[in-house]
Order: C-alpha cells, then sequence, then structure tokens
C-alpha cells in the first residue's frame, strides 16, 4: 500500500460514470476540524471525471502527503472549528501557520483551487481571493448573515462573469447552508472586484433578474448579491452555495413540480442536475 | 496559579447582526434601543506571559481585520448605558476558548500548560434606560444561571477600567479517595441515601439523588453483607448508574398485574417483533434490534441503516441549548456506536413545550426562588441546542416536528434521533456484531472527564424538583466529536483496529465499560489513568461522569500501536484506561487501591424484581355545544393558525437539511413552503434509494383512551411514510414512551393500555419495532408565585417514529398540488372522531370519540396507493392527521399556491367532516388524464372532491362553506412563528 493510499480515507458506493473518460489529473480535498463536506465533493468531481483523495490538514502538515501531487485544490463545505474565532479563521490559521510555503508554490503552478461555503471563509481569511496582483491579504470578508443565524434554503445564482468556472452555465440553483455568508469588503475593494470581472456568481431570482440585496433570494445580505467570487487571476473560486450538496435532479428543492410539468409536456425527466455544469467547467480545465 | 492575565476584545466595525439582535430583544418586551456584542478572550497563563507585540499578533488572528477590531487590555469604548458580560462557570465546556487556545499555540510553536486557558465570554454593551429589575430580567434571557456567570456594569461602574478580568478556573486540589458507605441504617435513613444520596465526608452535604428504592437498597446491603464488607462510594454509585431507571427500564421491565408477568417491554414490544419477524420469513427486514445502542434494517444489499430516538428532557428544563445540544451528539454516539460504527447521516428533532406566548410563574424553590425558564426560552435554546449540534456535525436534519401544551411547561420533552448508515460487511467482517475478548485493552477515545452530567442517569428517572444537580448539565463540543466521529467510521473500523465500541452516554465509563464487559465477562480499570479536564476529582465522580463526546473501545494488543498512531494523527486523545478479563467481575483501581469489585451478574441482574399493579378509569369529558357556523372562513383561519398546525418553518430554515448532498424531499415543499410530514433522503451515493423519516404523537388522545392514542400514532406515522411512496413492507417503528407519574397506579394503568396498543397495531401493519427508550417521571414539582406546592406532569406521550426505504426516489411526490386543473382526492373514510382534536382544542372542549383504527382494510388501501404511486399516477399526496381533512386540503393548495374548488359530502356536518381526525386517509391530486387508471386502483376508497382551480381555497357542501384566497391562508399560516 502507498502512503497516499493508506492516509486517503476511502469513500462507501458506486459512482456513475458521465460524459467523458477520467482525466489523469487528481484533486485534493482538505478535511479535518470539523470540515464536513468532503464525501460529497469527492463524489460530484468522480462525477465529473476527476478522481480525488480526502486528506486531513495533518498529513499534509507532517509530509505524508504533498500537495504537489495534485492539480485541484478544493476546501470544502463545513464547520471547521465549530466556526469559533469567526467562520474560516481558525482553520485558516492552521493552513498560514504550517502550509503556506506549500500553497505559494501551488498557486504559482497551473493548478486551481476552489473552496465552497466554509472553504470560500477559509480562502477569504487567507487572501487566497481576491489576491489582487498576487498580494494575500484579507480584503474581503464573510460576515454573519444579516439575519443573525445560519439559514438553509435552495437560492439561484447567476454568472456575473464569464471565466473558466463559469462557461456555459445560465444559472445553478442549489442550496446555502451558512451563518457567515454576508460578503463585506471596501468600495475600492467592491469596485476592483467588479472592474477585474472577478464577480462570478450572483444570487439572482428564479428568472434571473437580480436579488437586488432582497431577502430570501439573496440570503445573507451579501453586497451586490454576490455569491461567488475569483482570485485576479481567475484561478481561484470561492462560492457561498453548494452546487455539490444537488447534483442530481432529485436533489433540487423544486423537482417534484419540475418532473411533473415535464412528463406533462413529454419532456424527457432528467437525472443530472445543473449544478454538474460547474465541476465538468473545473475539470475541463485539465483536458 | 494563573499569574499572567490578558483580555482581548473583540467587535466589528459595522455589526450586522446589530438589527435583527436588537429587534429580537425588543419582541420580547426590553424597552433596548441599542445592543451591541462584543466578543471577549481572556488569556490565563503562569508559566509564560505574552508581549504587546504577542499580544497584537494573537489579537490579529482571533479577528478578520476587515470588518473587526480588536482591543488589548483596554475596554471597548462605543455609547452604552449598562454593560453585561456573560461567561462561563468554572468546569464548563468552552469550546471557542479551545479553539483560540489551539490556534495560539499553533502560531508560537507552544503548548498551554495546566492551569493555562483561554476563557470566552461574551460582553453586552446596552443603549437604552432600564429599570434594575428590567436590567436583571435582560441578563437571565442573555445567560442561564446554571452555566453562566454574568457580570452586570452601568456605564459609570464601566468607567474607563472597563469589565476587569475574570478567569473561572476550577479549584480542587486534595486528592479525594473511595470512602466505604455504612449501611447498616433504618429504612427512613437508608431511603434518604436512595432519594438525596450519599453524604460526603468532607463537605458533610449530600451528594445527590441515587434514585434508589428501599427494596434495591436492601438489595445492595445483603450482597456487601454476603462479601463480609461495606461498600464504598464508587460501587453505590455505580450500581446506582446501572440500576437506573434511565439505564435499566424497570418499569418497563417489571411484571405488571396478573396478565403481564413478563413486563410491558418483552410482551408488548420484543414480542411484537418477534413475531412480525417470525412472519415475513424471508422477507424480515431486521438485522439487529434492542440490543445494540440503535435499531438496524436493511437498505439493500450491501448497506444497512440504523435508527435510535433519545429523549434529553431533564437536562433541557434546565438548560435548554447545553440539554438538546447534548442530546443530539448523545444519540449521534449511539450510531457510531452501533455494531462497529455506522456513519450518522440523518438527524431528527421533536419539541413537547408550552405555549411560548405564556409566561408561568413557577419555580423549583420557596420563596419564589429558581424560577422556571419561560416556555419561549425552552423553546430557543433547544432549537439553537439541536440545530448546533446537526450543523456543526455535518449531519443533515431535515424531520422533525413541535408540539405544543401547556403540560410541559414544568417539564418539556426534548427527543432527539439519528439515522446511521454501515456497511453490512467489510473484508468478510460483519460489520453489525462485535465482541470484546479478554485481554481486549479498554481505550477510553475523544473528550476528557469533568465534574459535567455527573448524576444524569439517575437525575433522569426522578422527578424535577429543587434538588435536581446543576451539574447534571453539560455542554457537547460537536467538533471534538466530529474529529471522534470521522476517525472512528472513516478510518479505524475499516483498519479493523478495535473488536467491539460503545457509547459513553449515561452513567459514562461506569456504564459503558460494565456493559461491554458482559461480552466478556469481566473488566480490571485502573482509573487514575483516565484523562481528566482538572485534577481533584473523586473516584466515583470520575467513574460515573457523563462528559461528553467520549466513546470506548476493546482493542486487541496487538492493534494498540496502530490504533495510538492513528488518533494522534487526528488530534484524538485516546488513552488506555484497563483490560477486558473474564474473571466475572468489574474490578476498578485508583492508585493501586482496588475501590470496585462487584460480580457482574449482581451488577446486571442483581436488581430486585418488581410487581406493579396498576388501575384504570376510563375518564370522560364533556362534549363541545358549539353549533356549526354558518361558514368556516373564520374557522379555517383560527385552525390554520393554531399553534400545532401552522408553520414552524424557522427552525427547518435553521437546520442544515441539505449537507451530505442526499436531499430529495425536505422539511418544506412546493412554493409556498409548507411542512410536511416525512422527508426522504438519498444515504448511499449512486443508489436509487433513499431513506424516508416520519413520526407521529398524540398526546391529546392519552387522557381519553390510550390504546388508540398508541394506535393513531403508529398508523400516522406509517402513513406519512406511505404517503411519499415508502412501501409498507419495508417500514420499522421506534417507540419513545415519555410518561409522567408512574409511581402512581393510574399512570400505569394508562401505561399498560398504550403498550398494549403498541403491539396490537404494530403486528397488524406488520412493522416491527426495532428500538425504543422511555422516561417514565416527567413531572415538575415546585411552587407558585404564593408558594403554594405545585405538580405539573406532562400529559402521557408517546412518540412514534417510523423508518423505510424508498425504492427509487425518483417515483416520490411532494405534498404540494402541482397542477391548474388536476383533481383531489381523499382516499379513506370520515367518522365523526373528534376526542382530543384540534377543533375540539379550539371550541374548548376535549370530547370523547378518538379515531378507532381497523388496520386490515388500511393496509389494503397503502397497498393500492403505493401501486397507484409506482405507475406515476399521483401528483401528490399527503396524510390527513391533526386538524383534519380540512387543514389538510389547505395546505397541499398553499403548498401549490394554486386554488381549490372542492365540494363535501352534506350527510355529516360539515365542521366535523373537515377537521374529523379519523385515521388512514390522505389527500391526493392527479393529473386528469390518470382518472380512469387511478379510480381503477384505488376504487372506492378515493372519493373524488373537486379539482385545483383558480386562486382560492373553496368548499362547498350543499351550500358554500368557505372562500378563502389561497395567498390569505398562507399568511394565516406563516404568522405565528414570525419573527423567532
Amino acid at each position: 500500500m502507498t502512503t497516499a493510499q493508506k492516509f486517503s480515507q476511502s469513500t462507501t458506493g458506486k459512482t456513475r460514470s458521465h460524459g467523458p473518460a477520467k482525466i489523469d489529473e487528481k484533486a485534493l480535498i482538505m478535511s479535518g476540524f470539523g470540515i464536513n463536506s468532503e464525501m460529497e465533493t469527492k463524489e460530484v468531481l468522480a462525477r465529473a471525471g476527476m478522481d480525488a483523495d480526502i486528506v486531513h490538514i495533518n498529513d499534509l502538515i507532517a509530509g505524508r502527503m504533498q500537495l504537489s501531487d495534485y492539480r485541484l485544490l478544493v476546501f470544502p463545505g463545513g464547520f471547521s472549528y465549530g466556526d469559533d474565532t469567526g467562520a474560516g479563521n481558525a482553520y485558516a490559521n492552521r493552513v498560514r501557520n504550517n502550509l503556506w510555503d506549500d500553497l505559494l508554490e501551488f498557486l504559482d503552478g497551473d493548478n486551481l483551487v476552489l473552496g465552497i461555503c466554509n472553504g470560500f471563509q477559509i480562502l477569504a481569511n487567507l487572501g487566497l481571493v481576491p489576491a489582487f496582483d498576487r498580494h494575500y491579504t484579507r480584503d474581503i470578508a464573510l460576515m454573519p448573515n444579516r439575519g443573525g443565524r445560519l439559514e438553509c434554503r435552495f437560492v439561484s445564482l447567476k454568472p456575473a462573469a464569464d471565466n473558466l468556472w463559469t462557461k456555459g452555465i445560465e444559472r445553478l440553483y442549489c442550496p446555502v447552508a451558512h451563518g457567515e455568508g454576508n460578503l463585506s469588503c471596501s468600495p475600492e475593494t467592491l469596485l476592483r472586484l467588479k472592474r477585474q470581472k472577478m464577480i462570478t456568481f450572483t444570487y439572482c431570482r428564479e428568472d434571473l433578474t437580480p436579488a437586488y440585496g432582497e431577502y430570501p433570494w439573496n440570503p445573507n445580505g451579501s453586497v451586490e448579491d454576490i455569491a461567488g467570487i475569483t482570485s485576479a487571476d481567475g484561478k481561484v473560486l470561492g462560492l457561498m452555495p453548494h452546487p455539490e450538496r444537488a447534483m442530481e435532479f432529485v436533489n433540487l428543492y423544486d423537482w417534484p413540480l419540475r418532473k411533473e410539468e415535464m412528463r406533462r409536456k413529454g419532456v424527457p425527466v432528467p437525472t443530472e442536475s445543473m449544478n454538474m455544469h460547474l465541476f465538468r467547467n473545473a475539470v475541463a480545465y485539465f483536458r | 496559579m494563573e499569574s499572567c492575565v490578558h483580555r482581548i476584545e473583540v467587535h466589528y466595525i459595522t455589526d450586522p447582526r446589530l438589527k435583527t439582535r436588537t429587534s429580537r430583544i425588543k419582541s420580547l418586551g426590553f424597552p433596548v434601543d441599542e445592543l451591541h456584542l462584543i466578543d471577549v478572550y481572556t488569556l490565563a497563563t503562569c508559566t509564560r506571559d505574552f508581549s504587546g507585540k504577542e499580544l497584537a499578533e494573537i489579537g490579529a488572528q482571533l479577528i478578520n481585520p476587515v470588518v473587526q477590531k480588536f482591543l488589548v487590555d483596554t475596554p471597548t469604548r462605543i455609547p452604552f448605558d449598562y454593560a453585561i458580560e456573560v461567561g462561563f462557570l468554572p468546569g464548563v465546556t468552552d469550546n471557542v476558548g479551545t479553539t483560540a487556545r489551539q490556534t495560539i499555540e499553533d502560531f508560537f510553536s507552544m503548548k498551554f500548560g495546566e492551569g493555562e486557558a483561554v476563557y470566552t465570554s461574551q460582553l453586552f454593551l446596552v443603549c437604552g434606560t432600564l429599570s434594575p429589575a428590567e436590567l436583571r430580567k435582560l441578563a437571565t434571557t442573555l445567560a442561564n444561571p446554571l452555566v453562566n456567570r454574568v457580570l452586570i456594569k452601568t456605564r459609570a461602574e464601566y468607567g474607563d477600567k472597563g469589565m476587569g478580568t475574570m478567569v473561572p478556573v476550577v479549584h480542587l486540589n486534595e486528592l479525594p479517595n473511595a470512602d466505604p458507605v455504612y449501611l447498616d441504617l433504618d429504612d427512613e435513613e437508608l431511603a434518604r441515601i436512595g432519594k438525596e444520596g450519599i453524604i460526603d465526608s468532607r463537605t458533610g452535604e449530600r451528594r445527590g439523588p441515587l434514585a434508589l428504592d428501599l427494596a434495591q437498597l436492601h438489595a445492595i446491603r445483603d450482597y456487601f453483607d454476603d462479601e463480609g464488607r461495606m461498600p464504598t462510594d464508587i460501587e453505590l454509585e455505580s450500581l446506582a448508574q446501572t440500576w437506573s431507571e434511565h439505564c435499566k427500564h424497570t418499569i418497563f421491565a417489571s411484571a405488571m398485574d396478573d396478565d403481564v408477568p413478563r413486563g410491558l417491554y418483552k410482551t408488548f414490544i420484543q414480542d411484537a417483533t418477534k413475531k412480525i419477524r417470525a412472519e415475513k420469513g424471508d422477507k424480515d427486514i431486521c438485522v439487529s434490534v434492542f440490543t445494540d445502542n440503535s435499531g438496524a434494517v436493511i437498505f439493500d444489499d450491501t448497506f444497512l441503516v440504523t435508527h435510535k430516538v433519545e429523549t434529553h428532557n431533564s437536562p433541557s428544563a434546565l438548560d435548554p441549548f447545553g440539554g438538546a445540544l447534548t442530546g443530539i451528539v448523545g444519540v449521534n454516539r449511539d450510531t457510531i456506536g452501533f455494531g462497529l460504527g455506522a456513519k450518522p447521516c440523518i438527524n431528527f428533532y421533536g419539541y413537547c413545550v408550552g405555549d411560548p406566548e405564556s409566561d408561568p410563574a413557577l419555580f423549583r424553590g420557596r420563596n419564589a426562588s429558581m424560577p422556571i425558564l419561560s416556555p419561549r426560552q425552552i423553546l430557543d435554546g433547544v432549537v439553537r441546542g439541536v440545530g448546533v449540534g446537526g450543523n456543526c456535525s455535518g449531519i443533515p436534519t431535515p424531520q422533525g416536528w413541535c408540539w405544543f401544551d401547556d403540560r410541559y411547561v414544568g417539564k418539556p420533552l426534548v427527543f432527539a434521533g439519528t439515522v446511521g448508515v454501515l456497511p453490512r460487511e467489510h473484508a468478510g467482517r460483519n460489520l453489525s456484531e462485535k465482541k470484546a475478548e479478554p485481554g481486549d485493552l479498554i481505550v477510553v477515545v475523544g473528550g476528557r472527564v469533568g465534574k459535567d452530567g455527573i448524576h444524569g442517569a439517575t437525575f433522569s428517572s426522578e422527578a424535577l424538583d429543587p434538588a435536581s444537580p446543576v451539574t447534571a448539565v453539560q455542554i457537547g463540543d460537536p467538533i471534538t466529536q466530529k474529529k471522534l466521529s470521522d476517525v472512528i467510521v472513516k478510518e479505524a473500523r475499516d483498519r479493523e483496529l478495535y473488536r467491539s465500541i460503545t457509547d459513553n452516554g449515561a452513567g459514562g465509563i461506569s456504564c459503558s465499560v460494565a456493559e461491554m464487559a458482559k461480552e466478556c465477562n469481566g473488566c480490571h480499570v485502573y482509573l487514575d489513568k483516565v484523562p481528566l479536564k482538572y485534577h481533584g476529582m473523586a473516584p466515583w465522580e470520575i467513574w460515573i461522569s457523563e462528559s461528553q463526546e467520549r466513546m470506548t473501545l476493546a482493542v486487541p494488543m496487538g492493534k494498540l500501536e496502530e490504533l495510538m498512531a492513528l488518533m494522534q494523527i487526528r488530534d484524538v486523545e485516546a488513552t488506555v484506561i484497563g483490560k477486558f478479563t473474564a474473571s466475572g467481575s468489574c474490578l476498578v483501581e485508583w492508585h493501586g487501591t482496588v475501590v470496585m469489585d462487584v460480580r457482574l451478574e449482581f451488577l446486571h441482574d442483581g436488581l430486585p424484581k418488581k410487581h406493579l399493579a396498576t388501575t384504570y378509569t376510563r375518564k370522560t369529558y364533556p362534549e363541545p355545544d358549539a353549533p356549526c357556523p354558518d361558514r368556516l372562513d373564520a374557522t379555517m383561519r383560527s385552525m390554520l393558525g393554531r399553534k400545532n398546525l401552522c408553520s414552524k418553518e424557522f427552525i427547518s430554515l435553521q437546520y442544515d437539511h441539505t449537507v451530505q448532498g442526499g436531499h430529495v424531499l425536505g422539511p418544506v415543499q412546493g412554493r409556498g413552503r409548507v411542512q410536511s410530514d416525512a422527508t426522504l433522503t438519498k444515504v448511499v451515493p449512486g443508489s436509487k434509494k433513499g431513506v424516508g423519516l416520519s413520526q407521529a404523537l398524540f398526546p391529546t388522545y392519552s387522557e381519553i383512551d390510550p390504546y388508540l392514542m398508541a394506535g393513531a400514532a403508529i398508523d400516522t406515522a406509517i402513513r406519512g411514510l406511505i404517503a411519499v411512496g415508502v412501501p409498507l413492507d419495508t417500514i420499522a417503528i421506534l417507540d419513545n414512551f415519555c410518561w409522567c407519574s408512574s409511581d402512581e397506579p393510574e399512570r400505569l394503568g394508562q401505561l399498560k393500555l398504550a403498550a398494549r396498543g403498541c403491539y396490537v397495531f404494530s403486528v397488524a401493519f406488520g412493522t416491527p419495532f426495532i428500538s425504543g427508550k422511555d422516561s417514565m417521571y416527567n413531572d415538575f414539582s415546585g411552587f407558585d408565585a404564593e408558594d403554594r406546592p405545585v405538580k405539573v406532569s406532562v400529559p402521557p406521550t408517546l412518540l412514534i417514529s417510523s423508518i423505510g426505504i424508498h425504492p427509487d426516489v425518483a417515483a416520490s411526490v411532494s405534498l404540494d398540488a402541482k397542477i391548474d386543473g388536476d383533481l383531489v382526492y381523499v382516499i379513506g373514510d370520515t367518522a365523526i372522531e373528534l376526542g382530543g382534536s384540534e377543533y375540539f382544542a379550539h371550541l374548548g372542549a376535549t370530547g370523547n370519540m378518538v379515531p378507532e383504527l381497523d388496520v386490515v382494510p388500511l393496509k389494503a388501501r397503502y397497498a393500492r396507493l403505493t401501486d397507484a404511486l409506482t405507475h406515476g399516477l399521483v401528483a401528490s399526496a399527503f396524510p390527513v392527521s391533526h386538524g383534519g381533512l380540512g387543514t389538510a386540503l389547505a395546505k397541499v393548495a398553499i403548498a401549490g399556491q394554486l386554488g381549490m374548488d372542492i365540494t363535501i359530502p352534506s350527510s355529516m356536518r360539515p365542521d366535523y367532516y373537515l377537521f374529523s381526525e379519523s385515521l388512514g386517509r390522505f389527500v391526493v391530486t392527479i393529473a386528469p388524464d390518470h382518472k380512469r387508471e387511478f379510480e381503477r386502483i384505488c376504487g372506492l376508497d378515493a372519493l373524488l372532491l373537486g379539482r385545483v382551480a383558480g386562486k382560492n381555497l373553496r368548499i362547498t357542501s350543499d351550500k358554500l362553506l368557505l372562500d378563502l384566497p389561497v395567498a390569505e391562508l398562507e399568511t394565516v399560516y406563516k404568522t405565528p412563528f414570525r419573527g423567532f
């Protein structure tokens, strides 16, 4: 057994194959200390054509696993350290205090980084987004939701930039489940985010018109309805909602109604959801 | 001991939560203009101090500088009138403090030593003019005196020095020993030991209830007389834990009257399951029932799923947040402790509380001392506790309910359940079986032991009264448990590093080790090896402490090194505390002295058998005499706005129900977002199958007819699953009895009838019981405002939870009406059965006619509906339950945001027809094209009521009864808990 096999955690269950064959490049999914969405993230990447290893942060710190063996680094959703000292903050501290040089080297390579929910909060605290001019400082904050507590509901997302992540996407429809997703930054930062087309997904209504900050379409009070941004070089994406939790049609909140409508129109009912598109785009970058 | 103390205060530059926080406090009646919140970290060290530069570095680690600022040893200066600081009492788990400590350790590459820690507190800065009484009341709203310390200062007192520093360190110094306990006492003195506890030789005070009765104390005295010695305090405490009602279920196990010599549990629960399993033959769905921490059923050829529902009532009455949190993370461990370790995949909750708008003046102590918490405080706390538990652990919480009745004011009921998933085999090993072998090491993994939770098991076996121990309150730490859970079910299990595992729940290691010792017939524990949160705990305290997040493993010697290495790299503390033996005894040593040596057979089976006598007198209640209103618009509005029928979506919203990616049918459904009675979740990626969960309870039927009450709960729990398409033959059920005053023959008479109902109806449906739990003394004994003794007992409450496997979730249906023009049916007959109904409660009456239950035609009906669902003929289905057909139709319409044109038969009083709670019924909508096929399958059972049409719900019999816009119904349905 190789070290990699020994220390990567196994998942149970079978994977369906969709679309083109698997690529050789692998993804590393961070785990440990309360991260909890690593299994479904591995599953969704596998369905999109990329195998992943779930790696405990302590195994990277101790050198049992190497970040340089991977091309896509994912910080998945979770409640690392129970959101204590601010969501994502304690885990980001652990990364910065122990893995910073490896991470910089990874960012210098032709690699991608994806942070979802708690992962986005970690990226923000590490300064991996927005990373203007490759300066990894904290320029945005994901503050507590306007409603003051965690909220779990489906939201519609509209691509707000044309980049490697959004290619061909019309709308995503997936859950938010966070207590701190209220994106805040200085007016200067906001202006740069807009000017450099780094705002990648925004909360919108079902008909794709903007949420204009209105609840519940914008669930947390995020400035300019921002749900996700990339780094200045576009290779790091942070996203509050969870497309990986609704990879199948039957995971969507409104699927029973859509199914009934499709059947009556004689339209075939899909098995996969539109959210797969995002992960296919990430994998396509390496093809 | 700590010599260097520093205080870091963190605040938002612009606090996004300020508005909501302030308006929530205002809505509770406080004249507060603004309520600011400052996070405070108090660093207490003795071996080293931090320099100003280092403290600034620490501050920077604790904030996001884009939106937050920090101050070191300098009070926050903003305009305010009063300051209220809420911290933890010594010894209470401080999760945020632990995280901050780890961050600091990481940053400076150092370790905090003995007695060094980071403590957190919350500083509320209040703007507004409050009277001293209002200020004190505000403080009790923000803090719980059982777990929190509170410091209040006016602006003037705050001055430029601020709050000062408080270090809640536990001071315990001497090394206590085990004391012998003299039992050659008269019966009165002996009984006091049972009721109030052993007298502590150091303090002279009683240590808290053992909940042992006289017969049990006599048996213990006789045993030690035979041994020729006095028992030690640890032996007595250990026996009390093991024999507690909470652990041994003495009432369910005892012979009852002449007709139930084997006891309620064996006769009515276990035998029902045995009979059903035998009748189902090779279609038996049960894998492991009653013997393990959870019950399990077959999911498919590869996996099984487990389910277990616990209650955590007494602790939740005292500390709703901590009690409920401990409840949910505790039942998660029942999942991890099933077989060799199932993965928790769905959480489940249920709350019985008083009307949150009431504020009863009840006190646990005399002279208006120790007021009970208000129902609103209890509801807020338990909702948050279960939420934090599930959310932080990454376990979705789709399914649950909330029930209001003023008889729950003294003792709320908090139900917490968890479904787990486990491969049936791994590398040829059956994962649902486990056995510790003699020579295996006893390894405790997870959190450390403190004084928290002492006497939890014996305490929940007693009624809540002034002597209730405050140390029974625990606060869980979901992240410590998440680390433990991950390393067990995702790594250690499949590397075969242990042979047996169980949870440390009620009774702590005294129960878990002694329970596992049964598998090999003995154990030898070195109690001084148990890792402690602080020194100075007595051996009996360590042995029975219920500190959370711990599990016990039986580890073969050859695997120890690998296990310990794995635990170390996953930051999970693991300690060898002894070994399993075949000696027949439970032997415990404390620094080289044997402090406990009790034969296992006496420990587990020595408790004297009881023979309980019951009586039963059927009560009758006046029938309501109100005539049927001419129009039912106002009635429908009142019914939909009743707390037990309206939306409690605020709970579903704050519970993550999508994590793990298995969401299919969630807690709210349809465009109009109506709460469902059943949910469907995928738990195995790539499988078409899903796990359906539902439940039911009818506490308002209990005083009228406990037998039919049980029937109503069983039918409704099953029917919730049938409606989403789960076939009857895959369904299993769980029982949770929460009774009151179980020393009274009348209450036991009701219990016996309910248990008999469980047998009869579960056997008739063929749905086996796979797990259950009972809590027998849900009574509050205290005083009213005039110091008169008051007893408030919960209504006898039976929760039936159901679990079933949907063969293909893509064929399931939700509850919302889908498309204009669809046909609306009611399936099943309606009779005048309104005893204990929500409608009679609305009329201020109870009545007597609770619904009858004839299972044979229902089984055929459910099979037909399953058939129609399988053939894709049904667009929506919803079970008719509390509130009857009328509210069910309204909810289906609201969920679809579509009107309905309904005509009901004119043969019955229309209000009775619409609000009767007759069992076995569904509201179903179908596409008009499916009419013939649907009616062919469902036959005369399905009555066409009308169609989905327009924007209004219109109901007609021989005249128009009701015509209301669905938008208005939606508002009525969602208004009561807006702002919660």
